[in-house]
């Protein structure tokens, strides 16, 4: 069995759930789950708008969007710039129409904004661009770029909490090994990085492309505290978050197993959805499936 | 070069809350009294220079003014995409300091040899780039780019190089400097460690009856466009560098004649072949392989005056 198969029997199982009303925005009385099909139906109406690329990348991000915009992070959408405030690096910049519809379903900016994805003339960028849009803190789109930004933010003020969502693919960087070596050297344990492990990368399966399993333990080694999850579950992804850092005087990572694609049937584990954008009959499908 | 540099970041330690100093675990009896007095304004990221510029990245968009310093290749061509995208995308005060101009690392070989930087550097967008011709213009370049909010490229010698000046010059970056002017025969644009062999060579030319200028172009991004061309309307035109002769100060002089149309009466480039160095040998050795002598460099300055 593969390595990441055992994840559920093992920790997560250690993981302490709170009682549903905990899993609720702390803006409203949502679960954060109707967060969760509202980003996904931007998603998709932004790709299909724009016809770009890499809407399973997205789609796979969107639970651990919700729980840090939504939960975890200290963040105020009004003032985007709150000295100390925790902050996200989306460094899998690929996937940035799930951080474009976070940051609208979260309250940075109105939705408007969302018509200027990938567009002649328009604002957003198919990769994360700093300045585009409140609330974004650094540009990532080439890959293993936002580990090592992260971890000089981190140490720059260990007051705050440094999240960075990377891609498994994006691990096969030599730069997130350096700064994974660098960050538990230097007991950075302000430092989060959440790798969104959704098994395939650009050209075929990552266990295929270039294994980076067994990663926890990679990471573990370079003197991190890990943890993995079901990157699809609010209330474990929440739950694993709570007490932050995992370990003292350790950086922390948050292994969350997740499925490329997540969310609509045709689109789940499948290659292709890497590259092509829904027709209007495939778009009509896919927010079916989330009405 | 490098004692100036220490004992400045020593001084800013003071005045400078938010100063940091970055190395690739280089810096052996340069930063020792650095590390001592300041530990956590300083930190050492190891023999990875992607991360040290991502992180110096990092450090800066949270406020600091980062200096990350490692040997010329390692300091910009190694970590080139994380300087692009990290730092001057974001446009942040991180200065790139490489040690080790040109050809200055000489036996340790092409690995170590610094011959594209300004190159590389004076292609990436918001960077401006610097190449003092001695400590003074060290000095001088550190303190006007601690006002400076946008990225930065210093190249800078080995140690013990020859002084040009003997106290501190009305430096300006983006500001040629004349550090010789006897005549009209001809000009010596260089800068860095070539300034000094520039001298030495219109020293020669004088004795032959040739009397010219020798400009240190400290800043080779932005390029004082002005004084080149005002310069080549009037007399022969020659670049003198230790880089080679793709993309650098001679490249950059070049540019600027063409787009303003300008041709002075002669132009030629002193530079380092396209190539990787061949022979084995210190830095002198190579410097003369390479024709950048004084005595070769006033040769061919007669030939084609």
């Amino acid at each position: 069995m593969p390595y990441y198969k055992n994840y559920l029997v093992g920790r997560a199982n250690l993981i302490k759930l709170k009682s549903p009303t905990f899993y609720m925005d702390r803006t409203s009385v949502n679960p954060l789950s109707s967060h969760a099909k509202e980003i996904r139906r931007k998603i998709l109406k932004m790709i299909h708008a724009s016809k770009s690329a890499h809407i399973a990348s997205a789609l796979s991000t969107v639970e651990l969007l919700v729980s840090l915009y939504f939960k975890i992070m200290r963040i105020d959408p009004k003032n985007p710039s709150m000295q100390g405030r925790d902050i996200l690096i989306f460094s899998k910049g690929h996937g940035c129409s799930a951080l474009y519809a976070t940051l609208v379903q979260r309250g940075y900016e109105n939705e408007k904004i969302l018509q200027e994805f990938s567009t002649d003339g328009g604002k957003l960028w198919g990769h994360v661009t700093s300045g585009s849009m409140k609330g974004i803190e650094a540009t990532a789109g080439s890959l293993g770029h936002g580990l090592p930004i992260g971890l000089g933010m981190a140490l720059a003020n260990k007051k705050r909490n440094v999240f960075v969502l990377m891609g498994d693919g994006e691990c096969d960087e030599g730069s997130v090994w350096e700064a994974i070596l660098f960050a538990g050297h230097a007991r950075a344990s302000n430092l989060i990085a959440i790798i969104d492990f959704n098994k395939i990368q650009s050209l075929g399966n990552t266990a295929e492309v270039l294994d980076i399993e067994p990663l926890a333990e990679k990471f573990r080694a370079a003197k991190w505290a890990a943890k993995e999850v079901d990157g699809h579950s609010i209330p474990h992804i929440c739950a694993a978050l709570q007490k932050l850092p995992f370990e003292e005087g350790k950086p922390s990572v948050l292994i969350a197993h997740t499925t490329k694609g997540k969310g609509i049937s045709f689109m789940e584990n499948s290659l292709a959805w890497h590259y092509t954008p829904p027709d209007d009959k495939q778009l009509e499908g896919a927010l079916g499936e989330l009405s | 070069m490098r004692k100036t540099f220490v004992e400045k970041l020593l001084l800013y330690a003071k005045k400078y809350p938010s100063l940091m100093v970055v190395t690739g675990d280089l810096g052996y009896s340069v930063f020792e009294p650095f590390m001592q007095k300041f530990p956590e304004k300083f930190i050492n990221a190891g023999i990875a220079e992607q991360n040290m510029m991502g992180m110096s990245a990092g450090l800066a968009l949270s406020g600091k003014i980062v200096f990350a310093y490692s040997i010329t290749p390692f300091a910009t061509v190694r970590p080139l995409e994380q300087i692009r995208v990290d730092i001057c995308y974001h446009n942040l005060p991180v200065r790139i300091i490489g040690t080790g101009a040109g050809l200055s690392y000489g036996t340790l070989g092409p690995t170590h040899h610094g011959t594209e930087d300004l190159a590389l550097m004076r292609a990436m967008p918001n960077m401006a780039v610097c190449a003092p011709a001695d400590k003074y213009e060290l000095a001088k370049i550190m303190d006007a780019s601690m006002k400076m909010k946008t990225p930065l490229y210093i190249r800078i010698g080995r140690s013990q190089e020859p002084d040009v000046h003997s106290f501190p010059p009305p430096l300006k970056i983006g500001k040629g400097l004349e550090v010789y002017s006897k005549g009209g025969d001809f000009a010596i644009i260089s800068c860095g460690n070539m300034v000094h062999t520039a001298l030495q060579a219109a020293a020669i030319l004088f004795k032959e009856g040739k009397k010219g200028k020798v400009i240190s172009m400290h800043t080779i991004k932005p390029l004082d466009s002005a004084l080149v061309l005002s310069l080549a309307k009037k007399m022969p035109l020659f670049t003198l560098e230790e880089h080679s002769i793709i993309g650098g100060l001679g490249s950059a002089v070049a540019e600027t004649l063409a787009d303003a149309g300008v041709c002075p009466p002669v132009f030629e480039r002193f530079a380092l072949p396209d190539a990787f160095q061949k022979a084995v040998g210190k830095h002198e050795f190579l410097r003369m392989k390479n024709g950048l002598t004084p005595e070769a460099v006033a040769k061919k300055i007669i030939k084609k005056l």
